[in-house]
């Protein structure tokens, strides 16, 4: 004899939220600091597969948890910014938009698929000062279910982003130059990754989009640069 | 936004083709040969290798019939950091394939992490002049110069394709479009192997003004509106363009070495 089973919607959408905090806890987190001279991403990463990524002349990306999950939404965000920029201009690819889409499409996955996105994501643009209006730099959270929030200053994205918030919410300070602003975003992933060992540039990814380059702003910090400015 | 995109790959004009059909350039509506169309027709490119690795120029004159279209429009493009694209024939399919081409490099660098190498471009670039053939059997023929830096071999190449899309490397220099004949016979003059930086400039200049004395589609260099040819550097360092101040300098150079004068 079979029970016809009933599941409130509300323990449905709880479990899935859940299960999907716990996969993204697992993993390290991702700070995003803004600077002097731009936007700064880092990440603890001691792998050769990237976490954070270039998608338009500004806008870069940031992700943590399931790898495959992220890396998919980051080619979704490429694709979507490409077939924009050549439909219309290169100036009309904002982060804005592609920030709104993928709340849609995570949105989407958590409602209607059984097992959610274990992810969680940052679109950030770096300010240009020749389009009125747009001088400011942003930063997009979009978390697993679709909720999206902007930032100022910082974000942290990950398993401690609450706790790093906190400690940023401290420290932070406007205007920084790379070196101190690395060292900050350092910092803040060395506490994340308390009891393991020190955070150092072999096992950091760190890229910008510095406000002053021409045309792609997106840069990946090399490993020679970062054992440089961070002094080990 | 289509989560997932039909397509998974990573190269941007086989993206539009499948999940963008409306915004692939379709040409295969024209009519050849209807005399109310006129297509603008870019004219002379050129390049040629040098010690640290290839000049890329092209004047600045665009045709209707025996009109002038344009005086100032741009032939050579930097399709990224390390090539450039120099289109010759018809403007509009010309000037929309160079800006594919850097969208494709840009694209694939995105999407895989890493660029393609200098043949992987040139590749491609054969591929998306072969998807032009059914617009090139209308009239619509595009005949682009490629050229680039070779990381990987040091060296700067260079490449010319015929309408179906072939490919052929050349050892030290080319030159296409209509004065292109004229301006190949110039630089084989003067062409020799380890050029210095500012001969390659001067021989690309004067291979120019060679081929708009004989080619009247050909644009010299203007000097009363300001307007010069485009010559690009790819080297080691990137694609550098020459100042206009430079080139003029150098035409000036020209002209008076020349006992007869030349038109300017």
């Amino acid at each position: 004899m079979s029970f016809p089973f009933y599941v409130s919607p509300e323990q449905v959408m709880t479990e899935k939220a859940d299960y999907a905090r716990k996969g993204i806890g697992r993993g390290r987190s991702s700070v995003t600091l803004e600077y002097a001279e731009g936007v700064l991403l880092m990440a603890e990463n001691p792998s050769s597969l990237s976490k954070i990524g270039e998608i338009y002349d500004r806008i870069a990306f940031a992700g943590v948890g399931k790898f495959s999950e992220f890396d998919q939404l980051r080619k979704i965000g490429v694709r979507f910014a490409d077939v924009k920029g050549y439909a219309y201009s290169r100036d009309d690819v904002r982060a804005r938009a592609l920030a709104n889409a993928y709340s849609q499409a995570m949105g989407d996955v958590f409602t209607r698929e059984l097992k959610p996105l274990e992810v969680e994501v940052i679109v950030a643009e770096v300010g240009d000062d020749s389009l009125a209006g747009h001088e400011k730099n942003t930063i997009y959270r979009v978390q697993f279910d679709g909720s999206i929030s902007d930032h100022q200053g910082f974000c942290v994205i990950g398993g401690a982003a609450e706790e790093l918030m906190n400690f940023l919410k401290d420290q932070f300070r406007t205007a920084l130059p790379l070196r101190e602003a690395l060292q900050l975003g350092r910092t803040a992933l060395q506490r994340a990754a308390e009891g393991q060992p020190r955070v150092g540039p072999e096992n950091l990814e760190a890229c910008v989009l510095e406000r002053s380059r021409a045309g792609r702003k997106f840069h990946r910090l090399s490993a020679d640069v970062l054992r440089e400015l961070l002094g080990s | 936004m289509q989560v997932p995109s039909k397509y998974q790959g990573s190269s941007f004009t086989e993206l539009l083709s499948t999940d963008h059909e409306h915004l692939v350039p379709d040409l295969s509506r024209l009519v050849p040969g209807d005399p109310r169309i006129r297509i603008p027709e870019g004219t002379t490119v050129l390049a040629l290798k040098y010690s640290d690795g290839v000049v890329v120029a092209g004047d600045r004159l665009a045709t209707e019939g025996h009109r002038v279209a344009s005086r100032d429009v741009q032939k050579v493009y930097a399709t990224d950091q390390y090539s450039v694209i120099a289109i010759a024939g018809a403007a509009g399919p010309a000037i929309e394939m160079a800006r594919l081409m850097r969208i494709e490099l840009e694209h694939y660098e995105k999407i895989e992490g890493e660029a393609l190498e200098l043949d992987g471009k040139a590749n491609k670039l054969s591929q998306m002049i072969r998807a032009n053939l059914p617009a090139a059997m209308q009239g619509l023929v595009v005949v682009p110069l490629f050229a680039g830096y070779d990381r990987r071999r040091k060296q700067g190449r260079l490449w010319k394709f015929d309408v179906t899309g072939g490919r052929y490397e050349e050892t030290d220099f080319e030159a296409t479009g209509s004065g292109g004949l004229y301006a190949r016979e110039s630089i084989k003059k003067a062409h020799k192997a380890g050029l210095a930086r500012e001969d390659g400039l001067r021989i690309a200049v004067e291979a120019l003004v060679d081929a708009a004395d004989e080619d009247r589609a050909t644009g010299g260099i203007d000097v009363l509106r300001g307007i010069f040819p485009i010559v690009s550097f790819c080297s080691s360092r990137g694609v550098e363009r020459a100042a206009d101040a430079e080139i003029e300098q150098v035409y000036r150079q020209i002209l008076a070495a020349r006992p007869g004068g030349v038109q300017g």
